[in-house]
């Protein structure tokens, strides 16, 4: 059976930092990612982002990708890559990961220490025929235009007006794809308030206070329905509106299967969108040989995820023997005050306020 | 809720805040090249306008979350804001330049068709309704990252309100 | 539908174009490229038929994990299409109901 010091399970922003840190300070590692590609969500982020120099704010998130990449290549005798290569359990009793590269070729490995960086998953709302052929996730949606450049419809209703919502209305519009609406249940945007004002000067009207009642369409999307919402339900006419996607950004939640199955102490946090492991200040799980990063441990933004794969790459590290005591304190210092930075602002209240419900300062032996 | 809530709580600007406040008239009218008209009036972790500001008019930030404040008098109108905000949040606006009863609007610009120097373009307000005709007066890309900063010749009486440009397909 | 062909921030670099079909019809796609976007680039939206209620499924996740864009390739039910690289020659159909695995002989 294949052995390594570092399994970091999904190379997206999280994983990609957690694996470039843990082989940057001596370890070997193993890096897997389900997808195709590495580069989780990230290399379909066309807008530049934002932070601080630290996190390479004003570049746009593909291109961070290339950079964390090129980083990669500098470090590919310590870190193997296994890309469309899904992990499918993990066995408490003996500690081993089974995987499945593409459909069939099944492997196992047993690491010393794991990095949990499993990204999200995307929520879906009820309405009727909400699984007609074109209703899409906001994901799939950049997939398809960003990374395999597919036109994914002519006119897109979206649904919701958080971060993501906003951001891939925008980046439809780049593609050539007409946005007819971003729909929004809350009376005010979720995401970053400059996101917003981009798409409304390019004429998208954002709806506050509006939901959609169903999707129109025999076989495939031909319109959807939608309506305000006031206090008691819904209010006024309902409207048609005519489109061939319904884009579905209506919130992500961790994807926390593995880290149950390893018996992570879970908890749920609403702020944090669903169930997430307890974590120590180091990004340490319960279980002691692993650590969480990313969207696994709480949604939140690619900045924030790649910060904290450094620091689960870094704690995972320390704990092989190869990082000495001084420089581990330093790393950890310098981290952590990126990503209270990151969390300083208005949008991230709601960070701060979930993660003291998950947090501790260290495990008690 | 009232209007002027609900359309700030959907990306519009409907009066100066912090983060989205106005030159002063006097030193604007005079200053060649134009002063910086910032709108980003919410606490969020970014500061690249005032880390990339070659002459500190954009006020170093104590806190990468502050909102921006800006020191009119070292303001050279570079645009190099206008070029690396990731919001899209920073314009320069010349009441220097321009014909009578213009100004010249530099705004960023990510779309295609990208606008050609001298092409007539349709002038969006905050709410992306076309206002009036503008004139291009020249296109640059300063940090060859494929955002352009389009200068755009405007009426005057409409600076407040056009914030982006569209070509239109004749 | 369609590809993208102009776009003011990305270029597309996209590997060898290669014919498969799809329910016996001949398209053409980039290998190595998901299926399902393949598929989509060629305007092809239902990629699937429910078991009871015989209702279309097509795109949803992107990412492997939802299950709607299942099909049968080269014979195989409940392929992932999404996530699962295209290759010269595919045989890709519409999956009607569960499907059954062909057993291997021997």
């Amino acid at each position: 059976m294949k052995t390594t010091e570092v399994l970091v399970i999904g190379g997206g922003p999280a994983g990609l930092s957690a694996a470039l840190e843990a082989a940057s300070r001596g370890s070997q590692v193993t890096l897997v990612d389900s997808d195709l590609q590495l580069g989780g969500q990230l290399i379909k982020q066309t807008h530049k982002f934002f932070g601080s120099e630290d996190e390479r704010a004003g570049t746009r998130g593909y291109k961070i990708g290339e950079l964390l990449f090129k980083e990669l290549e500098g470090l590919k005798d310590c870190i193997d890559v296994h890309v469309n290569t899904t992990v499918l359990g993990y066995y408490k009793e003996d500690g081993v990961v089974s995987l499945s590269r593409g459909e069939e070729d099944y492997f196992r490995i047993k690491p010393e220490r794991i990095v949990m960086s499993t990204g999200a998953m995307e929520r879906l709302i009820p309405f009727p025929k909400n699984d007609l052929p074109g209703v899409y996730g906001a994901g799939a949606v950049q997939t398809l235009m960003n990374v395999y450049g597919v036109t994914p419809g002519k006119r897109v209703l979206m649904i919701g007006a958080g971060n993501i919502g906003l951001i891939v209305s925008y980046q439809l519009m780049q593609a050539g794809v007409d946005v007819a609406a971003v729909v929004e249940f809350m009376p005010k945007i979720g995401g970053y308030w400059v996101h917003a004002a981009k798409i409304r000067r390019l004429g998208v009207p954002i709806l506050l206070r509006h939901t959609i009642v169903e999707a129109l369409g025999e076989d495939v999307v031909s319109g959807a329905v939608i309506q305000a919402v006031g206090d008691k339900g819904l209010e006024g006419d309902p409207v048609r509106i005519d489109c061939d996607i319904i884009c579905l950004a209506v919130g992500l939640t961790p994807t926390a299967e593995l880290l149950w199955q390893a018996g992570c102490d879970m908890q749920f946090v609403p702020e944090l969108c669903g169930y997430v492991p307890r974590r120590d200040a180091h990004m340490r799980t319960s279980q002691s040989h692993i650590w969480v990063a990313g969207d696994a441990a709480g949604i939140e933004e690619a900045s924030s995820a790649m910060v904290e794969g450094r620091l689960a790459g870094l704690g995972a590290a320390r704990s092989l023997g190869h990082v000495k005591d001084s420089d581990y304190d330093a790393g950890l210092a310098s981290y952590w005050q990126r990503l209270s930075h990151l969390r300083a602002g208005e949008v991230g209240e709601k960070i701060r306020s979930g993660l003291e419900k998950c947090s501790c300062d260290a495990w008690e032996v | 809720m009232t209007d002027k809530e609900r359309l700030f709580n959907s990306g519009i600007l409907v009066e100066s805040r912090p983060g989205a406040e106005e030159p002063p008239l006097s030193l604007w009218e005079t200053k060649k090249n134009g002063l910086v008209v910032i709108e980003c009036p919410q606490r969020i972790p970014c500061n690249p306008c005032a880390s990339s500001c070659p002459t500190g008019a954009i006020i170093p930030f104590d806190d990468i979350n502050d909102t921006p404040r800006i020191d009119y008098e070292k303001c050279i109108g570079c645009a190099k804001c206008v070029a690396i905000c990731p919001g899209l949040a920073c314009f320069v606006i010349d009441l220097t330049a321009g014909g009578e009863g213009k100004a010249v609007i530099k705004l960023p610009h990510e779309m295609l068709p990208r606008p050609e120097k001298g092409e007539e373009v349709s002038c969006l307000n905050r709410q992306g309704e076309a206002v009036a005709a503008g004139t291009v007066v020249a296109v640059t890309e300063p940090l060859k990252d494929r955002t352009v900063v389009v200068h755009v010749e405007v009426p005057r009486a409409l600076m407040r309100d056009i914030r982006a440009v569209k070509v239109v397909k004749k | 539908m369609g590809l993208i062909h102009q776009h003011p921030i990305l270029e597309f670099r996209h590997a060898k174009e290669i014919t498969f079909s799809f329910d016996g019809r001949e398209l053409k796609g980039f290998e190595g490229e998901p299926i399902a976007a393949a598929l989509h680039a060629n305007g092809v939206r239902i990629y699937r038929i429910t078991p009871e209620r015989k209702e279309p499924r097509g795109f949803f996740c992107a990412i492997g994990k939802c299950s709607s864009c299942f099909m049968i390739v080269d014979g195989v039910p409940n392929v992932r299409t999404c996530v699962t690289p295209l290759k010269a020659g595919m045989e890709v159909r519409t999956q009607h109901g569960r499907g059954v695995v062909p057993l291997v002989e021997g």
